[in-house]
C-alpha cells in the first residue's frame, strides 16, 4: 500500500514539474504559433540562477540567513529568464511568426548557443546546489512512508504558479488582450490592442516560469548544460496531449504523461515504460487529434 | 519547385538543366578524389556521401512536401543497426556475438538468426524503416496530425528509440552499439580495396538516390507534394487525398534512409544509440537547410559541405562547432530559408545569367 502511495505521489511531484515547464511553451504557441526548442534552456537559465544566487550568500552573507537563499532565488530567475526570454522575442522570435516549422528549426539553434555558452561559463562538469537546511527531511505519514519535504514544496510552488497564471489569464486587464490576441489577432489589433507588446509580455511570462521551473529543479539533482534538453520532449507531448493554449489542458496533460511515465516505468522498467506513454499519447491522438482541451476555432488552417 | 509557373517559358527546363550538370560535376569530383587524398579522408566522404543519400529523402519530404520530420535519426538508424546486425554475426564465425555473452544470453535470439544473410540484411534495412514509417505516418497523417505536431511526435519517435535502445542492452549492444567488425561478403574490411569499393559502391547508390527522386518529382506527384506543402486544404477540394502522397512520401524517404545507415555502417565500423538521437536528427535538416530546401541538389551539397566543415572544425575547434551550427540555424531559417542554392540562384539572377529569382518567398506558406 505504501509504495503505490508513494507511486503517486512521485507521479504527481514529476507531473508538477512537468505542467511548470509546459504553461510557458502552451501559451507561446497558442498565442504567436511558435514553437520554442529554447524552452528547455529558460530551465537551464533558472537553475543556473539559483547556482548563483547560492554562490553569493554563501560569500557575502551570514550563514544563519543561508536557507533564505533558495526563497531569494525564485523570484530572480523568473525575472532573469523572462528578461533573457523578452530579448530573444525581440530580436529572433517575432520573425517567426506564423512559421512554426521554421521556429522549431531557429530556436533549436539558439538552444545550441545557450547551452554551449552555458558551458563556456560554468564549465562542462555538472554543479551542485545545496538545498537548504528547511526542506530537508519529510513529512512522515506511517511508518515507511515519508513525503520529502522538497517535492512537497515544488507542488506548492507549481500550485501556486498556476493560480497565478489563472489569476493573470483569465482575471486581469492583459489577460483579457492575451486571451483575445489568441482567438483572432487581426480582430484583437484592429480594436487597439498593441499586439506586439502582448506577444513580447507574455513570451517574457512563459520564459520566466520555465526560469522558475529550473529553479525547483536544483532541489532535485544537479544541474548541467543538457538540464532543458532531458525535459523538453516530454514538455512538448504535455503540450500535444493537453491542447495548445488552455491553462487547463496543460495541467491535465502534464499530470497524465507524469503519472503515466512513473506507474508504468513502475511496472515495467525505464524504456519500455517510456514506449509505452508514446503508444499510449499516439493512440489518444487517433481519438482526439487537436489534444484534451483546445480552443474550438472555425477556421480551416488556423 | 517555385519555379512551377515559369515552366512555360523553359526557365524551369534550364534551371533543371544545371542542377544536373552540378550533380554530374560533384559525382566526377567525388569519384576522381581517391586520387588525390589520403584513405583516411576517402572513407569520411563516404560517410558523408551515405549522409548525401538521407538528405535526399529528407529534402523530399521537408522541402517538396513541408512535413518536418526531426526523427530521421531512427530509421537511419534502424537501416545501420540491420546492416550492423549481419556484420556482426559474420565477425562472429557462429558463436554468439561478443556482447550477447557478456549480457547472459545463452542462445541467439530469433530475430538475429536470419541476418547472417547478408542480403537479406540489406533488404531489411530498407524494409524495416518503410514498415516502421508506414505504421507512424498512418496513425498520424490520417487523422490530419500535421506541422508541428507531427514534428514533435516524429521526435519524441527518435527519444524512445534510443531509450529502447540503450534499454535493451542484451540484444542491441545498449549505449556502445555494434561494433569491432571483421567482413563483410568474406572480404575483410580492414582492407583497402575492399574499402575503396564501397566507396564507389556509395556514390553509385547516391547517383540512383538522386536519379530516381529527381525523376520523380518531375512527375505529377512532383508537383502534388508541393501542392500539399503550400496548401494541403486546396489539394484535398481538388480531389486528392494528400494523406495518400504523404504516407508514401514518407516512406519513400524513410528507406533512403535506411539506405544510408545501411551503407555507412561498413565505412564507420560503428553504429550507437546516439546516432539515432534527437540531436543528429535535427542536425540532418541543417544539411538540408544550408544546401537549400526544395531542390536535391541543395540537400546533397548540404550534407557533404556541413559534414565537411563539421569534421573539418570539430576536429581543431570542438566548442567553435556547436556555435557555429547553433547561428547557422538562426542565420538560414531567419535571412536565407532557400540556402546556398537560393543564394546562388539570387546572384545568377541579379546578373541576368538566369531569369527567374527563386529566392526570398519561400516559407511563409508551409505554416501548419
Amino acid at each position: 500500500m505504501e509504495t503505490y502511495i508513494l507511486q503517486i505521489f512521485n507521479g504527481i511531484s514529476v507531473s508538477s514539474i512537468l505542467i511548470l515547464a509546459a504553461l510557458g511553451l502552451a501559451i507561446t504557441f497558442g498565442l504567436m504559433k511558435v514553437i520554442n526548442m529554447a524552452h528547455g534552456e529558460f530551465i537551464m537559465i533558472g537553475a543556473y540562477v539559483t547556482y548563483l544566487v547560492q554562490n553569493l550568500f554563501i560569500a557575502h552573507l551570514d550563514k544563519s540567513i543561508f536557507g533564505l537563499y533558495f526563497v531569494v532565488a525564485i523570484p530572480v530567475s523568473f525575472i532573469v529568464a523572462g528578461l533573457l526570454g523578452f530579448i530573444l522575442e525581440g530580436t529572433v522570435i517575432r520573425h517567426l511568426y506564423n512559421r512554426p516549422l521554421d521556429s522549431i528549426l531557429a530556436t533549436w539553434g539558439v538552444s545550441l548557443v545557450l547551452q554551449q555558452l552555458a558551458r563556456s561559463i560554468f564549465g562542462a562538469p555538472n554543479v551542485d546546489v545545496k538545498s537548504p537546511g528547511w526542506l530537508e527531511g519529510g513529512l512522515v505519514i506511517s511508518q515507511g512512508l515519508q513525503l520529502p519535504y522538497k517535492r512537497l514544496f515544488i507542488i506548492v510552488l507549481v500550485m501556486a504558479c498556476i493560480v497565478g497564471m489563472f489569476l493573470l489569464l483569465y482575471k486581469s486587464n492583459t489577460g483579457r488582450r492575451i486571451r483575445a490576441v489568441m482567438q483572432n489577432r487581426e480582430m484583437a489589433e484592429s480594436m487597439g490592442i498593441n499586439t506586439r507588446r502582448v506577444d513580447a509580455y507574455t513570451f517574457a511570462v512563459g520564459s520566466g516560469l520555465a526560469g522558475i521551473a529550473g529553479c525547483a529543479l536544483t532541489l532535485l539533482g544537479s544541474i548541467g548544460s543538457t538540464l532543458g534538453t532531458n525535459y523538453i520532449v516530454d514538455t512538448f507531448m504535455v503540450v500535444v496531449l493537453g491542447g495548445v493554449g488552455t491553462l487547463v489542458g496543460t495541467v491535465a496533460g502534464g499530470l497524465l504523461i507524469g503519472t503515466a511515465n512513473t506507474t508504468l516505468e513502475f511496472f515495467t522498467n525505464t524504456s519500455l515504460g517510456k514506449v509505452l506513454v508514446f503508444i499510449l499519447i499516439i493512440s489518444f491522438l487517433q481519438w482526439r487529434p487537436k489534444g484534451l482541451f483546445n480552443i474550438s476555432s472555425r477556421s480551416l488552417d488556423e | 519547385m517555385f519555379q512551377v509557373r515559369d515552366s512555360r517559358f523553359g526557365v524551369r527546363s534550364l534551371v533543371k538543366s544545371k542542377e544536373k550538370f552540378v550533380f554530374v560535376l560533384i559525382i566526377v569530383v567525388l569519384a576522381l578524389a581517391p586520387l588525390f587524398i589520403s584513405d583516411f579522408r576517402v572513407n569520411l566522404l563516404g560517410k558523408f556521401i551515405a549522409y548525401a543519400i538521407l538528405a535526399i529523402g529528407l529534402d523530399l519530404i521537408w522541402g517538396y512536401t513541408g512535413i518536418l520530420s526531426l526523427g530521421h535519426g531512427v530509421y537511419f538508424g534502424l537501416g545501420a543497426y540491420c546492416m550492423a546486425m549481419y556484420l556482426k554475426l559474420e565477425a562472429a564465425h557462429g558463436k554468439l556475438p561478443d556482447f550477447m555473452s557478456w549480457s547472459g544470453l545463452e542462445r541467439l535470439p530469433w530475430f538475429w538468426r536470419p541476418f547472417s544473410q547478408g542480403f537479406f540484411a540489406l533488404a531489411m534495412a530498407m524494409l524495416i524503416p518503410t514498415l516502421l514509417a508506414f505504421f507512424i505516418g498512418f496513425l498520424t497523417f490520417k487523422n490530419r496530425i500535421r506541422g508541428v505536431y507531427f514534428s514533435i511526435l516524429s521526435q519524441a519517435l527518435s527519444i524512445i528509440f534510443v531509450v529502447l535502445f540503450v534499454g535493451q542492452q542484451a540484444y542491441t549492444g545498449g549505449t556502445n552499439g555494434l561494433t569491432n567488425y571483421k567482413s563483410i561478403l568474406g572480404f575483410s574490411l580492414s582492407n583497402a580495396s575492399t574499402k575503396l569499393f564501397l566507396y564507389y559502391i556509395s556514390i553509385a547508390l547516391l547517383v540512383l538516390a538522386f536519379g530516381f527522386c529527381s525523376f520523380l518529382v518531375k512527375q505529377r506527384i512532383g508537383r502534388i507534394l508541393v501542392a500539399i506543402r503550400d496548401g494541403e486544404n486546396r489539394v484535398r477540394f481538388s480531389g486528392y487525398n494528400p494523406t495518400t502522397y504523404k504516407i508514401f512520401v514518407y516512406c519513400l524517404s524513410a528507406a533512403l534512409a535506411g539506405l544510408a545507415g545501411a551503407i555507412y555502417v561498413p565505412q564507420v565500423g560503428i553504429i550507437s544509440p546516439a546516432e539515432m538521437g534527437i540531436v543528429p536528427s535535427i542536425e540532418m535538416i541543417i544539411w538540408v537547410a544550408i544546401g537549400g530546401r526544395g531542390t536535391l541538389i541543395g540537400a546533397v551539397i548540404g550534407a557533404i559541405l556541413v559534414n565537411a566543415l563539421k569534421s573539418g572544425i570539430s576536429e581543431s575547434f570542438p566548442d567553435v562547432w556547436s556555435y557555429f551550427i547553433g547561428f547557422a540555424f538562426i542565420v538560414i531559417v531567419l535571412f536565407m530559408p532557400n540556402g546556398i542554392v537560393g543564394l546562388v540562384k539570387n546572384i545568377a539572377g541579379r546578373f541576368g545569367w538566369i531569369k527567374s529569382k527563386g529566392g526570398g518567398r519561400y516559407g511563409f506558406d508551409i505554416a501548419n
